[in-house]
């Protein structure tokens, strides 16, 4: 494990809806995921991930499902609904323009400290 | 999923989170010992990285977004709850505001179409009455004359009209029934503002001497009597062997103020054009007036330019001697005119029930003070665990609203029956009784005082709870509690001392002058007397002759029934409530005063053996008897104040005065008579015998003295008279007794109230004093302990609590009294002969209250005094 940064606000949503995109995935799964993806870069605050399932289950952008696992037991799964894709695409689409712009000031200021 | 179903669903949602953390600890756990961690470590390290399950839950369910309404409901589910757990107090909290809120909204739903309502009429603000200035008697009555001269010369009014009662007797099938009505002019509906629902209204053409005869039926009587035939009108009815032709039928919605019995109505038919005949009923003041003002003028701008009418007199329009207008004419609005015989009543009986909901609150928040002290303990517990201050504020907050619910609905219930209740004790002079009910307007008020009493009581307890310090409360036991807490509950129940003292203050007043009241000798005797109205219709008692010979034979009958020992009949009856003679005496030079002028004075033309059957004692002269009849010399007998104002010594027997049209003698001296009420000063009278009275009276009064029961002989007294003549109307049964308690009906009315209420503040202090006192007792059991151990005696110990329960009692007393000393000024106009400072009421009060206040700390004082001192002392 290298180290370990912080997510930055408002980012989880963002980054689980993605990781549900991709299939329906019980909450232990996403965590596992968003570690894994990120490398072991991105902690995932695991208190932060179930009260942010459930906002976002609130809102309708996740729907639940109670199913089977492999090992037979019952657990939750979270599933992309129409506007969890929706909003998917726009947040993507945000953040992509928030780090391209971040991405174009810092090599700005990288060239005027030269 | 809705909100709702979620909040539905709450205890499946509570499983489902759990199942879903659960799975995922076991999942890591699992992983982190197949990564090769040791089974307990693995289990802690998982939970570690899922932070406490407790956080995370509380988290999620505020993901939820329907946190507010589950805390709203776990809220209520706990004050329920603990409601519950405590019944004691929340039954005694509940009734509390039970009683204050329903008696407040029991009251202002009595008083609000009284009060505080516009009249039912369209601009009923315009609506003025004009009466006789200084006029003797107070249904300002005033004379065909002086309507006819106003309603000709003033420009302040769009229309006026005249109007008095007429009682006419349906004789359609078996018995014959008489109807309220009135005779008016014809723009009475005008000025109300009323059209009639179907039909035409009344116009001039119809109110003009031997005018056609029509009648305007009310929707109660066209439903009641003639099954609401819509063919109605033109069909011609029988009123006293008169056809009349009905030409409309008024709107459902119509309410009377003038006359709230009446159901038809005929036009006045009065003479405007002979006015030169003072003699005439055009003259005889027994009309009452009404008038619309015209947009724009007030009551004020009307009286200036009535007053002015009334300074000039003009050759066109003659007054009466006793017509002159000299006292000039009085202009008031009618809600005023309607209403001020009992507002001050109404005021005093508003400010009562206030001052009941003010002890009622005072007590519930005495109560919740008291049980915040007792829960000091549970409420630092649930700050340790975490709950936080605003949580806790709330909590307690929907505990007092729940209890302010609760006490509102039951008080909704009780004002249903408080209302009832005030109706039926309701005096005869309380105007639009029909318009009382339970409106919106009240229940929302009492919504209001429901809330405002919950917040109001419960914001105290719930910000003294959360501002205890954590952690004394905790380590001090609960018993020791501030005293800060203790102050104001003490100063609660001075609160509540004094204002029950204003309340008992006012009762005792108001109970003495009832009793003074009756104390009044009405002038006869009124025991086993026996009144009722018999009146003359149709055609063959028409003439004067045949109504002289149907009275006279129905007295005979009436004697002959057993077990009555006298029975006179009399043109109208003291304390009856209806004034129906008042006519001008005029004098010879020698009486004191002016010869011309005539002097108003109650006619009463009666039986010979009247002034014997009403045990009316004779002064000087001779009574009535029967040889006083048409064609021997007019006599008549005159009351004892009038002869006393008129004639030099009293001695007035052999006078001359002019009655009516005919010059009578004065053959005796009566005593005065109570005629309007029991506590109006004695009026001037005169009394003939009913064959001299220079007109038959289509109604007389019979009284008839009987050996037992008076209520038990009215159906013989009618069968008496309708064996003389058929079908002829027998009213108004009441005992002389029952007539002299309703000429106090209001003061009872008020004083029946004022001792409800007094009462309530009674016991609501007593519980207050006790309460306050069991709480200071059982607080200082170790106090007292000690002061034991240290050999106080018992008697010590009982007079430490008795001294704290009776400073408590005196303080509030003083208070009380200032307070009484002030408001008893609203009460003036209720009370008779007692000042409003009556000593004796005030002491009786205070010793009342010290006595409660003793016998209320008196179970607390006994259990201090059996205080065991090694018990206490050991439990530390």
């Amino acid at each position: 494990m290298g180290t370990k940064s912080d997510l930055p606000q408002g980012t989880l949503d963002l980054l689980i809806l993605k990781v549900v995109a991709l299939g329906p995935h019980h909450g232990y799964a996403i965590a596992q995921r968003l570690q894994q993806v990120s490398n072991d870069v991105v902690q995932v605050p695991q208190g932060s991930l179930y009260p942010a399932l459930h906002r976002l289950e609130n809102r309708g952008f996740l729907a639940a499902d109670w199913k089977e696992t492999e090992t037979g037991r019952e657990a939750k799964y979270y599933s992309l609904t129409t506007k969890g894709k929706a909003q998917l695409e726009a947040e993507a689409a945000s953040w992509q323009r928030l780090t391209e712009a971040v991405g174009l000031i810092l090599s700005l200021s990288n060239q005027g400290v030269k | 999923m809705t909100w709702w179903h979620r909040l539905l669903r709450r205890r499946r949602l509570e499983s489902q989170l759990d199942k879903e953390l659960r799975f995922h600890l076991d999942l890591f756990t699992n992983d982190l010992i197949s990564r090769g961690v040791e089974p307990g470590e693995a289990c802690r390290q998982a939970r570690i990285a899922l932070g406490g399950p407790e956080q995370v839950k509380e988290d999620c369910r505020d993901a939820r977004g329907t946190r507010w309404l589950e805390d709203l409901w776990q809220d209520l589910r706990y004050a329920v709850r603990s409601l519950i757990r405590e019944r004691g107090f929340a039954v005694v909290a509940i009734l509390v505001l039970a009683i204050g809120i329903g008696a407040t909204t029991a009251i202002f739903s009595a008083v609000n179409p009284i009060l505080f309502e516009p009249l039912p009429y369209p601009q009923s603000r315009r609506i003025a009455t004009v009466r006789n200035g200084g006029a003797v008697d107070a249904n300002f009555h005033v004379a065909f004359g002086t309507f006819h001269e106003i309603a000709d010369r003033s420009r302040s009014f769009d229309s006026a009209a005249a109007f008095k009662t007429w009682q006419p007797t349906t004789t359609v099938p078996a018995s014959p029934e008489r109807l309220e009505g009135q005779r008016v002019s014809a723009g009475y509906f005008r000025v109300l503002g009323v059209a009639p629902a179907l039909g035409r209204n009344l116009d001039p053409s119809d109110d003009r001497p031997h005018g056609p005869p029509v009648v305007i039926l009310s929707d109660g009587l066209w439903r009641r009597r003639f099954q609401a035939d819509p063919a109605i009108l033109g069909r011609q009815i029988n009123l006293d062997d008169v056809l009349y032709t009905v030409v409309a039928v008024m709107p459902r919605t119509f309410e009377n103020v003038l006359a709230p019995k009446a159901e038809i109505w005929t036009a006045l038919q009065y003479d405007a054009l002979h006015f030169s005949n003072f003699d005439t009923r055009e003259w005889g003041n027994h009309l009452r007036m009404i008038a619309r003002l015209r947009a724009g003028i007030g009551v004020g701008e009307a009286q200036r330019e009535l007053t002015a009418i009334a300074n000039t007199r003009l050759n066109e329009y003659p007054r009466a001697p006793w017509n002159s207008l000299r006292a000039g004419l009085l202009v008031s609005s009618l809600r005023d005119e309607l209403t001020s015989r009992v507002r001050p009543a109404l005021l005093a009986i508003i400010g009562a029930v206030l001052l009941v909901l003010l002890i009622a609150c005072v007590n519930v928040m005495n109560l919740l003070l008291a049980r915040g002290a007792q829960r000091t303990g549970e409420f630092a517990m649930r700050a340790a665990l975490g709950a936080s201050r605003p949580r806790m504020t709330r909590q307690m907050l929907t505990e007092t609203i729940l209890l302010a619910v609760f006490g509102g609905s039951l008080g909704l219930l009780l004002a249903g029956f408080g209302v009832r209740a005030v109706v039926a004790l309701s005096p005869p002079e309380l105007p639009r009784i029909g318009a009382i009910e339970i409106s919106s307007a009240v229940f929302l008020f009492a919504l209001g005082v429901t809330t405002l009493a919950g917040l109001a009581v419960g914001l105290v307890p719930a910000l003294q709870a959360s501002r205890n310090d954590l952690q004394t409360s905790l380590q001090q036991n609960s018993r020791r509690s501030t005293g800060g807490r203790r102050k104001t509950r003490s100063a609660l129940v001075v609160a509540e001392v004094a204002v029950a003292l204003v309340l008992l203050v006012s009762s005792g007043l108001l109970l003495r002058s009832l009793a003074r009241i009756f104390a009044v000798a009405p002038g006869f005797n009124a025991s086993h007397l026996l009144t009722m109205q018999v009146q003359t219709t149709g055609r063959r008692l028409r003439t004067d002759a045949a109504k002289y010979r149907f009275y006279s034979d129905s007295l005979d009958a009436v004697r002959r029934i057993p077990g009555v020992t006298a029975a006179a009949f009399t043109s109208q009856l003291p304390l009856s409530g209806e004034t129906l003679g008042i006519y001008g005496v005029s004098f010879g030079p020698d009486a004191i005063g002016g010869v011309n002028d005539k002097e108003p004075a109650f006619r009463y033309a009666v039986s010979p053996g009247y002034i014997e059957c009403m045990g009316i004692p004779l002064r000087a002269g001779r009574l009535l008897d029967d040889h006083d009849r048409p064609g021997s010399p007019a006599v008549v007998l005159i009351n004892e104040s009038f002869a006393k104002r008129k004639f030099q010594g009293g001695d007035a027997i052999g006078k001359r005065i002019r009655v009516g049209d005919v010059w009578a003698t004065v053959a005796g001296v009566v005593a005065d008579v109570k005629q309007t009420s029991l506590t109006v000063a004695v009026e001037d009278a005169f009394y003939m015998s009913f064959l001299q009275g220079w007109f038959a009276d289509d109604v007389m009064t019979f009284v008839v003295r009987t050996q037992g029961d008076a209520s038990a002989m009215v159906d013989a007294v009618r069968h008496a008279v309708w064996s003389v003549e058929k079908d002829q109307v027998v009213t108004e049964a009441a005992t002389m007794d029952d007539l002299v308690a309703k000429s106090a009906a209001q003061r009872r009315f008020a004083l029946t109230l004022f001792e409800a209420f007094g009462l309530v503040a009674l016991v609501l202090a007593a519980a207050g004093i006790y309460g306050v006192l069991s709480g200071n007792v059982a607080e200082r059991t170790r106090e007292i302990g000690v002061r034991s151990a240290l050999g106080a005696s018992r008697g010590e110990i009982l007079g430490l609590v008795i001294r704290q329960a009776m400073k408590l009692t005196v303080l509030g007393v003083l208070i009380g009294l200032g307070g009484a000393v002030v408001a008893t000024r609203a009460l003036m106009t209720l009370l008779f002969g007692v000042s409003r400072l009556d000593p004796l009421t005030y002491l009786g009060v205070v010793a009342l209250l010290m006595a409660v206040s003793a016998a209320a700390c008196w179970l607390p004082a006994w259990r201090a005094a059996r205080v065991d001192p090694a018990i206490t002392l050991r439990m530390e």
